[in-house]
């Protein structure tokens, strides 16, 4: 299976501070991966650099192939991200926000991408509502088609149902489900939802203070350390970590 | 009622750009308007057509005031708006998204001054265009400036993140004063005339008192304005992508973004 993203002995450093110390991962085509971990364990850090938000103290991170400290513009095109810790600009229409990142991205034939991902995010009856009077889930779900306006090979996904009811929250993770079967695009999905993790990632990497302190698939970890869940693994391994600090 | 107090004492003893903001805002004020009052006291029959020349140079001023703050107004609203990390993510180079909101705050600056440039005919039969073509020039040395001061305030936003806001809506009223607006450079104390004349402004409204008073055009003082622009548009630029950088590096970025 083709690996389209490649993070080699990453680290970031603030000053002093290690943020994140040397990790490394792949993620396959058509592959869910899970980034887990306590608040300041380095998953926003980690994220940024793939972003080209933050400069990596050292280490490597390739997309196909490509290094994003090289050629930042490139990588951009192929990727988006969505968290719910940004926004859409909240004056504008969600099409006129649709239209706006689309021409940032350069999308040809934009209004047929936008008709694609109004009819598959069901925002076909609020395109021309302000953004900013939307609920919370409508605003994910456009927001959602803002991070794939540009049709990206990779996606990273920064608690993508945080604050969003069951329902929409179930319609989310089966949407991505869904498009990633259909495009077999690569996704990190940082979450602190273990259902959500447990359902979506054939593998995940659980990261404190700075490094990956297990992986394998959500099966495997509830296996090896004899749980019944996992968030009970993800509890064992952050206060293991704690003691030991 | 103490807790509330406290709230805001935290706030502005931990932000240098909020306690700069306190002190500095009544400083400027007083500064400016004790050289205005100086002015007018002593040179009683400076301004022949008062009017006309101190409504000219108000609009030239605003022109810039709007350019100014216009650009930052445009890097400011993607703050608030939590669109910040989503511009930055985009496949955009620095110098792209640079010239888009200098051409932004171009429009919005003009969307400003058409309005004013018209009403004060009718209102005061008093008409801008009385400084002829080197009217296009004055504005656009003003636009470079004022692109230049958008850049530079951005650039700290960058580094410095949303904090640095203050700063945005204070570079002109501290640059007021020097710019020699309202009144000739010799009004100003020697100190204070060295530094007005490392400013481009100064320059360019000598040049519109000097049009419209004397009749005459010194090219000399466009040439001086243009020659300094370009000084500074080079530093603010090159201090725009020396800031990004840093702020890659600092974690500003996502900060600010979220």
């Amino acid at each position: 299976m083709k690996t389209l993203v490649e993070v080699q002995n990453l680290k970031k450093n603030y000053g002093d501070k290690q943020a994140v110390k040397s990790i490394s991962f792949k993620i396959n085509e058509n592959e869910i991966l899970g980034l887990l971990g306590p608040n300041g364990s380095g998953k926003t850090t980690t994220i940024g650099m793939m972003l080209g938000l933050l400069k990596p103290t050292s280490g490597e991170i390739l997309i196909e192939g490509d290094k994003i400290e090289d050629d930042r513009i490139k990588i951009l095109q192929k990727i988006n991200f969505i968290s719910p810790y940004i926004e859409l600009p909240k004056k504008l229409t969600v099409k006129q926000n649709l239209i706006v990142f689309g021409k940032l991205y350069k999308i040809k034939n934009l209004n047929d991408r936008i008709d694609y991902l109004t009819s598959k995010l069901r925002l076909s009856d609020i395109l021309n509502r302000i953004t900013g009077e939307l609920s919370s889930g409508q605003k994910n779900r456009a927001s959602l088609a803002k991070s794939l306006i540009n049709d990206p090979k990779v996606l990273l996904l920064d608690e993508p149902t945080a604050s969003l009811d069951p329902e929409i929250g179930d319609f989310i993770r089966s949407f991505l489900e869904d498009y990633k079967k259909e495009k077999k695009i690569s996704i990190l999905l940082a979450s602190h939802n273990m259902n959500e993790v447990t359902r979506l990632c054939k593998s995940i990497l659980m990261m404190k203070d700075g490094i990956i302190v297990d992986s394998g698939s959500p099966a495997s970890l509830i296996e090896k350390h004899g749980r019944k869940n996992l968030e009970e693994v993800f509890l064992k391994l952050s206060r293991r970590s704690n003691e030991h600090n | 009622m103490y807790g509330l107090f406290l709230r805001h004492f935290y706030l502005i003893t931990r932000s240098f750009p909020r306690i700069l903001d306190l002190i500095y805002w009544p400083s400027i004020q007083i500064t400016l308007w004790g050289f205005i009052s100086n002015f007018f006291a002593s040179h009683t029959t400076y301004y022949n057509n008062a009017v006309g020349v101190i409504l000219t140079c108000a609009i030239l001023y605003d022109f810039l005031f709007r350019t100014s703050i216009g650009f930052n107004m445009l890097f400011l609203e993607e703050i608030w708006s939590r669109n910040f990390t989503n511009l930055f993510i985009a496949p955009m180079k620095i110098s792209e998204i640079l010239t888009s909101l200098i051409f932004t705050a171009l429009v919005r600056a003009l969307i400003g001054l058409i309005p004013a440039v018209l009403l004060t005919s009718p209102l005061f039969g008093i008409s801008i265009l009385e400084l002829g073509i080197y009217l296009f020039f004055l504005f656009l040395s003003l636009y470079i400036f004022g692109i230049t001061l958008g850049i530079l305030v951005s650039a700290g936003l960058l580094r410095f993140g949303p904090s640095f806001e203050n700063i945005a809506w204070s570079t002109m009223f501290l640059l007021a004063p020097f710019g020699c607006i309202y009144y000739p450079i010799e009004i100003l104390p020697e100190i204070f005339q060295k530094i007005a004349y490392m400013l481009p402004l100064v320059y360019i409204f000598e040049e519109a008192r000097n049009i419209l008073i004397n009749n005459t055009v010194d090219i000399s003082n466009l040439i001086q304005a243009y020659m300094l622009n370009m000084v500074y548009i080079i530093i603010s630029i090159t201090l725009f992508f020396y800031s990004f950088n840093k702020a890659r590096d600092k974690g500003t970025l996502i900060n600010i973004g979220e």
